[in-house]
């Protein structure tokens, strides 16, 4: 799919970070590849050099300091992150929401960009703490859906990764479906 | 002292530079390590010095260490000095990464290492590393096994076996008797812990072995499958040894006496 007004429509825009953790950005488009790579190298360093992977509490921490210092600099980046990440000690699933003022959230669910309005208040009433995989992704079915209904964007679809203990896996997951608003 | 050995980027009339010399001295008193290439796979073997009673093993420094996913590297001499020259290595394959978007060839990383070694012997206010290291690993998408090895002089130089530190003579010595090409992953990880056990009086429990394959990170062996390679090398040497000894009683005798591989 491409034209006048889009260049790519399954552009993948997430990063992973180390085994355990995957990081989605959205924003200037040359910043957001720039900022996530330079992120991605120095975990990997991290990684290399001590033997041990950085927790997602860790990556996400150092992730804001290093948009705070951005942020304070010359030349900003102008990028919005979500991290998700799974810590495989004490079994725990993370996400945490960081935009480009260099913001840190830890919450169940995010968005950012538009589709927050849209997508926010069906999570605040269909999302809860015990939450399982299968009604995830029905829930995410439910965002998207009503996405296609309400946005005046045709936004291409999107990209679904999954991490668990095991590390990230992409799903399946199906953008033909066709939604008539009601 | 012959005064030549003072600033560290003088020559000496006869053309040595005294310093690099002495660091090639600290690298030989170092423990051994080797390194094999097999047909698909590289196989790092390294002498680990035993740990003292009270010694909490778990954060030994292991003389293995990871550059990249897909490059490994072994060193034979000074500990503190290769923790510097690691770090360069690390950082600059991450860095490699995030210029070109490719990772760094295993040659590249030697050569960068070598460099570094190099610079060490001829600028102002330092000295040579003392170390010498062996990195191995696969190119990305490659599956021919690099084995190279660095000196402190910034030398470097490929091999399809080699062993670098303590009695690394006799040790290459035997690999140059026993390598063969073609060799599959068990074949090289035998070979690799025989050519160790040459030196290494101790046995397994002071041994490390690291494996590379084509696409994957590292394998570092665990501990008991060493102990039965070693178990292995060790029962089949002393049958060899009694089959020499009826061998001696019989009425022939061999043409050519040949040394029996590693008695000494």
């Amino acid at each position: 799919m491409r034209g006048p007004t889009i260049l790519k429509a399954e552009d993948d825009k997430t990063k992973q970070l180390n085994k355990h953790s995957l990081m989605a950005f959205s924003g200037e488009s040359g910043d957001t590849v720039q900022f996530a790579e330079y992120i991605q190298a120095n975990i990997q360093l991290y990684t290399m050099r001590n033997d041990t992977e950085l927790g997602p509490n860790a990556v996400a921490n150092f992730v804001r300091a290093e948009m705070a210092r951005s942020l304070r600099s010359r030349n900003p980046y102008t990028v919005n992150l979500l991290l998700g990440g799974f810590d495989p000690i004490t079994e725990k699933p993370h996400l945490y929401w960081i935009d480009y003022l260099a913001s840190l959230a830890p919450l169940p669910y995010a968005a950012h960009g538009y589709a927050q309005y849209y997508c926010l208040s069906t999570l605040d009433k269909h999302h809860h703490p015990d939450i399982s995989l299968e009604e995830g992704m029905k829930l995410l079915e439910m965002c998207t859906d009503e996405l296609k209904r309400r946005l005046p964007i045709d936004y291409k679809g999107v990209l679904v990764k999954v991490v668990t203990k095991d590390g990230v896996q992409e799903v399946e997951f199906d953008n033909n479906r066709i939604v008539k608003s009601a | 002292m012959s005064g030549y050995d003072r600033a560290l980027s003088v020559f000496s009339p006869d053309g040595h530079v005294f310093q690099v010399e002495y660091a090639m001295e600290a690298v030989k008193r170092g423990t051994c390590a080797v390194g094999v290439k097999g047909r698909d796979v590289v196989v790092l073997g390294c002498e680990k010095r035993s740990a003292l009673k009270l010694q909490d093993t778990r954060i030994t420094p292991s003389k293995i260490a990871v550059v990249d996913n897909h490059a490994v590297l072994a060193f034979a001499g000074l500990n503190a000095d290769a923790r510097i020259l690691i770090d360069k290595a690390r950082l600059e394959a991450q860095s490699h990464r995030l210029t070109v978007e490719d990772p760094v060839t295993i040659e590249y990383i030697t050569k960068y290492i070598a460099g570094v070694q190099q610079r060490y012997t001829q600028s102002g206010g330092v000295r040579p590393f003392g170390i010498s290291t062996l990195v191995v690993g696969f190119d990305p998408n490659d599956q021919v096994p690099r084995l190279y090895q660095t000196e402190p002089s910034g030398i470097y130089s490929a091999w399809k076996a080699n062993a670098i530190g303590r009695s690394s003579k006799t040790v290459r010595e035997f690999l140059e008797r026993n390598h063969q090409d073609d060799m599959d992953r068990e074949q090289t990880i035998q070979l690799t812990i025989k050519s160790l056990l040459e030196v290494v009086q101790t046995g397994a429990k002071n041994i490390e072995v690291a494996i590379m394959s084509p696409g994957r990170t590292i394998e570092m062996l665990p501990d008991d499958q060493i102990e039965a390679y070693v178990k292995n090398i060790e029962t089949e040497k002393q049958e060899e040894a009694a089959k020499k000894k009826t061998g001696r009683g019989g009425t022939t005798t061999a043409a050519i006496l040949t040394r029996p591989g590693g008695q000494e």
